[in-house]
């Protein structure tokens, strides 16, 4: 198992990644794949059991679903470095012929991808249905899945964590990465989602909160957390508290970086902030 | 003298669904169903009541069932969805493009109370837009049945079809007169008669219908090739193009609206091969109401009269 620093120095190669992609192809979501980098690393690196020879059925094996498509960056440059794909595909994020579609997508055989995912609020679901097969198939393992917060103003999520509570599906972690933003501004002017944790209470859920969803320790911390809680007839979501576009100190406390790519000379300056560990591809 | 069919017995489609479904539960152990609330009216009570670890309620939440249902089949479910075919296709049309057929899951969308047949509910229940809406996404096998036999059979058959389907069926109880033990081969068209003069290509309830048309139009001289075209996607072109090679017209039967409906697929293949006379029965950019089935039929020109004289006026276009 990796050590902190390791795992640092990981997630620094990852912003980097993300950085570098948006940039070649001017198009993509830096803020919120920025905001989730220790949580993807968390789960790549240190949380999830799975293998990287990629099977889509998955069995015996941990299981992740991305809800909210458009942080594919961090998405790719973390299944890359952690075996599933050549890191040098990067290269290929939003180009015509790429694996790397705009959004994740199984369409194009690309290994660690499950459901294609972008229109959103349908992740959940997915997860739920993954779930439910491997307490059919005696499968012992667990469903990770991730979903922005301005998602939860899709009405299909609300159906999905109903569901979850009601036929007591244990064996799911979600996640919501509470960044506050949205595209068109913060969550609470485009609609306030109110209190996310009462609301995932009040449907019968165990709720826990990480408040330092930047800071790699506390992540791995609230994961293991998370999974002691599981197998206990309730469904699990974690509120991670993060920060849209971490790391890149003029991509932080903005909505602005959720789909914008940086220029060149931004580029230089947030590679700065986070200098090479692993190597570039 | 024409093909005759016997109708073995009034029975509805959705129990042949039914029962196809119990016959799967006892042979294919990795076969689920869920369903949206209608467990009843889909005829999965004995589904439900012999395997209830898998079957799965979802509740009246399509969306989520369509959710739900592509991720059982990531270690090796096999999931039938039931609910009405409005809330089937209409209702959850994005959560089937993006996790169903984009994703290339190989999920079983099963519909029932397709179209006017419904009945007294009305039109917000007769969906007339589904065949349309299932046929333009890429990968997903559209199915038809007209009756309970045929139903049972190609219930069966998609559990062995690698990928998403799209199987429509119906409320009314209507004749039963495809064999019992037929083999329901996806794709392929069925020659139900032998004839000449007009080629008919029916679909869903509208087979039967079709049947009846082309007996009538024998009285009057008339020989027609009936088809019954069971799959509208992939669609059996050649058997087509064969029947129309000698008929040199066509009536498409189907209870959909004209367009995005079988018709409009069928006019396609004829465009791209053998331009040709073709006339439209189907509901013609309508919704339906409230009524009796036949009523409904009737009023909106979906049975054997308005096959026969569809016919009689596409041969004079020849």
């Amino acid at each position: 198992m990796p050590n902190t620093t390791q795992l640092e120095d990981f997630v620094t190669q990852v912003r980097r990644d993300i950085l570098r992609q948006v940039h070649k192809v001017n198009s993509g979501h830096p803020g919120g794949s920025l905001g989730c980098a220790e949580f993807f690393t968390a789960l790549y690196q240190e949380i999830m059991d799975y293998s990287k020879d990629f099977d889509m059925d998955g069995k015996n094996e941990d299981l992740f679903f991305l809800s909210n498509g458009h942080i594919s960056p961090v998405f790719y440059s973390v299944l890359a470095r952690s075996g599933f794909f050549p890191v040098e595909e990067l290269r290929t994020f939003r180009h015509i012929d790429s694996r790397l579609q705009g959004h994740p997508t199984t369409h194009e055989g690309l290994p660690g991808i499950r459901v294609a995912s972008g229109s959103l609020g349908q992740g959940m679901s997915v997860a739920l249905g993954a779930a439910q097969t491997k307490k059919l198939n005696g499968d012992k393992h667990l469903v990770y899945s991730l979903h922005g917060d301005g998602e939860l103003q899709e009405g299909q999520n609300w159906e999905a964590i109903m569901y979850a509570a009601a036929h007591k599906v244990d064996n799911i972690i979600s996640t919501v990465d509470l960044n506050g933003q949205q595209i068109d501004g913060s969550t609470n002017d485009v609609l306030a989602l109110g209190n996310v944790k009462d609301k995932f209470l009040a449907f019968g859920w165990e709720v826990l909160e990480i408040e330092k969803g930047n800071n790699l320790t506390e992540v791995i911390k609230g994961l293991n957390e998370a999974k002691t809680k599981t197998g206990k007839g309730k469904p699990v979501c974690i509120l991670l508290k993060t920060e849209m576009g971490n790391g890149v100190d003029f991509m932080m406390h903005t909505h602005a970086w959720h789909g914008k790519a940086p220029s060149d000379e931004q580029l230089e300056i947030g590679l700065k902030q986070n200098p090479e560990t692993l190597g570039d591809y | 003298m024409m093909k005759k069919y016997i109708d073995t017995g009034k029975k509805d489609t959705r129990s042949g669904f039914g029962a196809g479904l119990t016959e799967l539960g006892k042979t294919n152990e990795n076969v689920v169903a869920l369903c949206a609330d209608l467990t009843g009216s889909l005829k999965m009570d004995d589904f439900k009541k012999n395997h209830p670890e898998r079957f799965f309620q979802v509740g009246i939440a399509e969306a989520n069932m369509i959710g739900m249902a592509a991720g059982m089949t990531i270690g090796g479910k096999i999931p039938f969805t039931g609910t009405f075919a409005n809330f089937s296709t209409g209702r959850v049309y994005d959560q089937i493009r993006q996790s169903v057929a984009y994703s290339g899951k190989n999920v079983k969308i099963c519909a029932s109370h397709a179209g006017l047949t419904l009945g007294e509910d009305g039109a917000t229940h007769q969906i007339l837009e589904d065949i349309g809406l299932m046929k333009m996404l890429p990968g997903m096998t559209v199915i038809n049945t007209c009756d309970y036999n045929q139903t049972k059979a190609a219930t069966l058959a998609i559990a062995e079809h690698e990928g998403p389907v799209y199987l429509r069926f119906g409320r009314p109880k209507v004749a039963n007169f495809t064999p019992e033990d037929q083999q329901f081969e996806i794709g392929k068209a069925l020659q139900l008669t032998e004839g000449n003069d007009v080629t008919i290509v029916a679909t869903g309830h509208l087979v039967w219908e079709a049947i009846q048309a082309a007996e009538q139009l024998e009285e009057k001289g008339i020989s027609a090739e009936v088809i019954n075209i069971h799959t509208i996607k992939p669609l059996d072109d050649k058997a087509i193009l064969k029947s129309v090679e000698k008929t040199a017209c066509i009536v498409t039967a189907e209870e959909h609206n004209f367009l995005g409906g079988l018709g409009e697929s069928v006019a396609r293949v004829l465009a791209e091969n053998k331009p040709t006379p073709q006339e439209f029965v189907a509901t013609k950019d309508t919704f339906g109401e409230s009524g009796t089935p036949d009523q409904l039929m009737d009023k909106y020109g979906l049975n054997a009269s308005a096959i026969v004289k569809a016919s009689e006026k596409v041969i004079k276009r020849k």
